[in-house]
């Protein structure tokens, strides 16, 4: 009989944001990421400093911590190459804590596409090779190969699926979406509908997002949130089953929901009372996938997503200037490649960040709950009109380098 | 245009008002509310006294001015405030409610006479007026006193509101909030063809996007920012027409600048604009800017937006406090202004959605809310006012 367990799984990411860049920028400076105004929010290196200093650094010392004091605690990573482009550049010593959680043997990473991109959708072609890239990354820094893959935004479907099965995944994770799933529980291993030897590990949503988005939420009747609560609802949601997947982004822990709100206190004795009974333990994503034979067939024909009420892509693709801004991007595929220039693919692929066209997104805006509309930029528009740009000097500089074509606005 | 829509949606919240206007004319469609001409002047011979436009003004005070002498603003007011002292004689009111510098005198006589609570609604200062000058020193001392005597100050924006703390030394707890909003069934029945900017039209159908304004031509305004803008759009992309509909002092000006910026074959003057000319001025743009240096509301942006324009609105206008799907810029943010034009230009499906969702944001703003506001302000004055 396997153990009780918690597949932990935290989602590390940073994009690179497109600084104030005007149509005067444009065929001029080609520094779309780098926003000289060290007060706003589209300064990554700002940015980056400032979440390492209230997220990364305390809680990978955190987790350390754990790791030592606990040898049945385990957690799972995934960790955006975009993120790991600026770290490698601004905090090294935050690159260091992470290799440092990995040499513990108890903490694997998970594989995702470099550019945390919704490639999948717009070309099969180079979302494999963003895919190759990240196992790349994360091989020269960390020297271990990656077995399991989530998608961006855990946009998944059953296409997905058949594909991660044939790339050589032997796992995938998911929403755990009650309308997909209907009468059955999040807690099980399943095999999704068409595949082979994939197993597909679904996300505990209540569990989840009692962390990370309410925790301190001081509206919410269960605040404030304490571990021994916590700890029995993990144990009710369990009962006869296999496994909880808490499933969450990392900046959960000190960004999302601040230091002072007690977080990591509340996080740290939750490992404790939940490991202090010896039923209990905690599983990798590999290890819940080895020790848990699927309990049955599920299938996603339609793409879910772990966000919003929706739990679709609208956040991302919802409008014309979303639609419209990747399909001028994804359009220049083919001309981008045989250029060549590692510069040029590389802006090109960091626009292909999932967050730009996350920015442009109308809906709050809309329905006039503005406050929802976490973004760097004033407005959607905003947004839409620096991408915009950027994507014409793309042009240009391709204009430049191939000496043909027109430049189509 | 604001106080009639305001007083009609008041009436139906119940009030009852007496309208004192400083002119002799029929007033149709206002049978919920009393009018009261104050002079025998018409509107015509009363707006060309310059009530806006305070260079106007010899910069006299009005013990100086002669009531009998209606050729002259300051003449007006005073037989303004003849009329009101000889109606509150007569009659009880239970507020007095004064908007903008005109009737503030005549607002602050009835009170001394009545002890009614004064509210004073602002919908410009002379700091607006003037645009970056400093406007006229008689109009800032009557605002001045006015505000200070107010019982209650309602302004028309947050950044009005915090020209009358600032710059009027007034305790922010005693200006309260209220911003305008639009009536779109007074428009009455509109249909667009495309006639009267014909030419305009033409150039819609080569592809160009016409960028317009519908504004009084003087230097709150920040036109000349707007023609720079557009000259600086230009080099960028060429398929631009900037439509200029109204008339002011700065017309020549304005005129020396677009040729002078080397756009003039791209810049339209139309004049002053009213009835059809000005609802389809509205109609053939696709872009609306309002580029003031100082506004207090802006209720052409509404009127814009109801028009089907994508909006384009300087931070220093109070219409964008209440509206979200729209581009800001600063008033002297040339630059800016002129990418948004070109990206709105260039992107079909950015001018769709700035269209679009503004368009569904701006009729939620009610006339209706503005009068529920009006009357619990009343509610809460000190002498108990019946409704």
């Amino acid at each position: 009989m396997s153990r009780r367990g918690i597949t932990l799984y935290l989602h590390v990411h940073q994009p690179w944001r497109v600084r104030k860049y005007s149509i005067f920028d444009t065929a001029h400076e080609h520094d779309y990421f780098s926003d000289p105004d060290t007060n706003t929010d589209r300064n990554n290196e700002k940015v980056l400093k400032k979440v390492a200093e209230k997220s990364y650094r305390p809680m990978n010392a955190l987790l350390l911590k754990l790791l030592e004091t606990h040898p049945e605690f385990k957690v799972s990573l995934s960790i955006t190459g975009t993120f790991l482009e600026q770290a490698q550049r601004w905090t090294p010593d935050v690159i260091e804590s992470f290799q440092r959680l990995v040499h513990t043997g108890r903490v694997e990473i998970v594989a995702e596409t470099y550019y945390h991109s919704l490639a999948f959708f717009y070309s099969r072609e180079e979302f494999v090779r963003q895919v190759e890239l990240h196992r790349a990354k994360i091989r020269e820094l960390f020297g271990v190969e990656t077995s399991v893959f989530r998608n961006t935004e855990l946009a998944y479907n059953d296409e997905l699926a058949k594909w991660a099965d044939d790339y050589g995944f032997k796992g995938i994770l998911a929403e755990g979406w009650d309308p997909v799933l209907e009468w059955r529980s999040p807690n099980h291993v399943y095999r999704p509908a068409g595949t082979e030897n994939i197993a597909l590990l679904l996300k505990n949503y209540r569990l989840s997002d009692d962390v990370a988005f309410r925790f301190s939420n001081k509206e919410w009747q269960q605040w404030p949130l304490s571990s021994d609560t916590y700890t029995s609802w993990a144990n009710d949601s369990l009962g006869d089953n296999a496994l909880v997947n808490l499933f969450m982004d990392y900046e959960t822990f000190g960004e999302h929901q601040w230091a002072d709100t007690g977080i990591f206190d509340f996080f740290e004795q939750f490992v404790g009372k939940w490991l202090s009974n010896s039923d209990n333990t905690f599983y990798t994503v590999s290890e819940a996938i080895e020790t848990h034979k699927p309990a049955g067939e599920l299938s996603m024909p339609r793409t879910v997503t772990w966000a919003d009420t929706e739990r679709d892509l609208t956040a991302w693709l919802g409008n014309n200037m979303q639609q419209e801004a990747l399909r001028y991007l994804y359009n220049l595929e083919s001309d981008i490649l045989r250029t060549n220039d590692r510069q040029l693919i590389a802006d090109w692929r960091s626009l292909q960040t999932s967050d730009h066209v996350y920015y442009m997104c109308t809906k709050w805006f809309t329905d006039g709950d503005v406050h929802a509309y976490f973004s760097p930029y004033d407005s959607p528009y905003d947004a839409f009109l620096y991408f915009m740009n950027a994507l014409r000097d793309l042009r240009y500089r391709l204009h430049a380098h191939h000496g043909t074509g027109g430049l189509h606005g | 245009m604001a106080c009639y829509h305001m007083s009609k949606a008041l009436a139906i919240a119940g009030a009852e008002i007496d309208f004192v206007v400083p002119y002799q004319a029929s007033h149709p469609d206002t049978e919920f509310m009393t009018v009261h001409g104050a002079t025998p002047l018409t509107p015509l011979e009363r707006y060309g006294l310059g009530a806006y436009d305070s260079d106007m003004l010899l910069g006299r005070h009005l013990k100086d001015a002669d009531a009998n002498d209606l050729t002259d603003m300051r003449g007006v007011q005073k037989s303004y405030i003849r009329f009101v002292e000889e109606f509150v004689a007569d009659n009880h009111v239970d507020a007095i409610h004064a908007h903008d510098w005109l009737t503030m005198e005549a607002g602050m006589r009835a009170k001394e006479l009545t002890d009614a609570p004064l509210i004073v609604h602002v919908h410009a200062t002379e700091f607006d007026r003037s645009g970056e000058n400093f406007g006229n020193p008689v109009v800032h001392e009557i605002e001045q006193q006015a505000l200070m005597m107010a019982d209650r100050i309602v302004a028309v924006s947050n950044i009005t509101k915090s020209i009358i703390v600032q710059r009027y030394n007034i305790p922010a707890d005693k200006v309260e909030v209220i911003h305008n909003a639009i009536d779109v069934d007074s428009f009455g029945p509109y249909q667009y063809d495309r006639e009267t900017y014909r030419y305009l039209e033409e150039l819609k159908r080569e592809g160009y996007t016409i960028v317009g304004t519908v504004t009084r031509f003087t230097i709150q305004k920040g036109l000349t920012h707007f023609l720079k803008a557009a000259a600086r759009a230009s080099e960028k992309y060429d398929k631009f027409a900037f439509l200029l509909a109204g008339d002011g002092e700065q017309r020549n000006e304005l005129m020396r600048l677009s040729a002078e910026l080397g756009i003039a074959d791209k810049v339209f003057f139309t004049g002053f604009v009213r009835g059809k000319q000005w609802r389809d001025a509205y109609s053939v743009s696709d872009i609306f800017v309002m580029s003031s240096v100082s506004e207090p509301f802006g209720l052409t942006a509404l009127e814009a937006a109801h028009h089907d324009n994508a909006l384009i609105i300087t931070r220093q206008s109070g219409v964008g406090e209440v509206l979200n799907n729209i581009f800001r810029y600063e008033f002297w943010d040339i630059d800016t202004l002129a990418d948004q034009m070109v990206g709105i230009a260039t992107s079909r499906a950015l001018a769709g959605e700035l269209t679009a969702n503004v368009k569904r944001e701006y009729d939620r703003i009610s006339w209706h809310d503005v009068a529920a506001r009006c009357m619990a302000l009343y509610a809460r004055m000190k002498s108990g006012v019946t409704v």
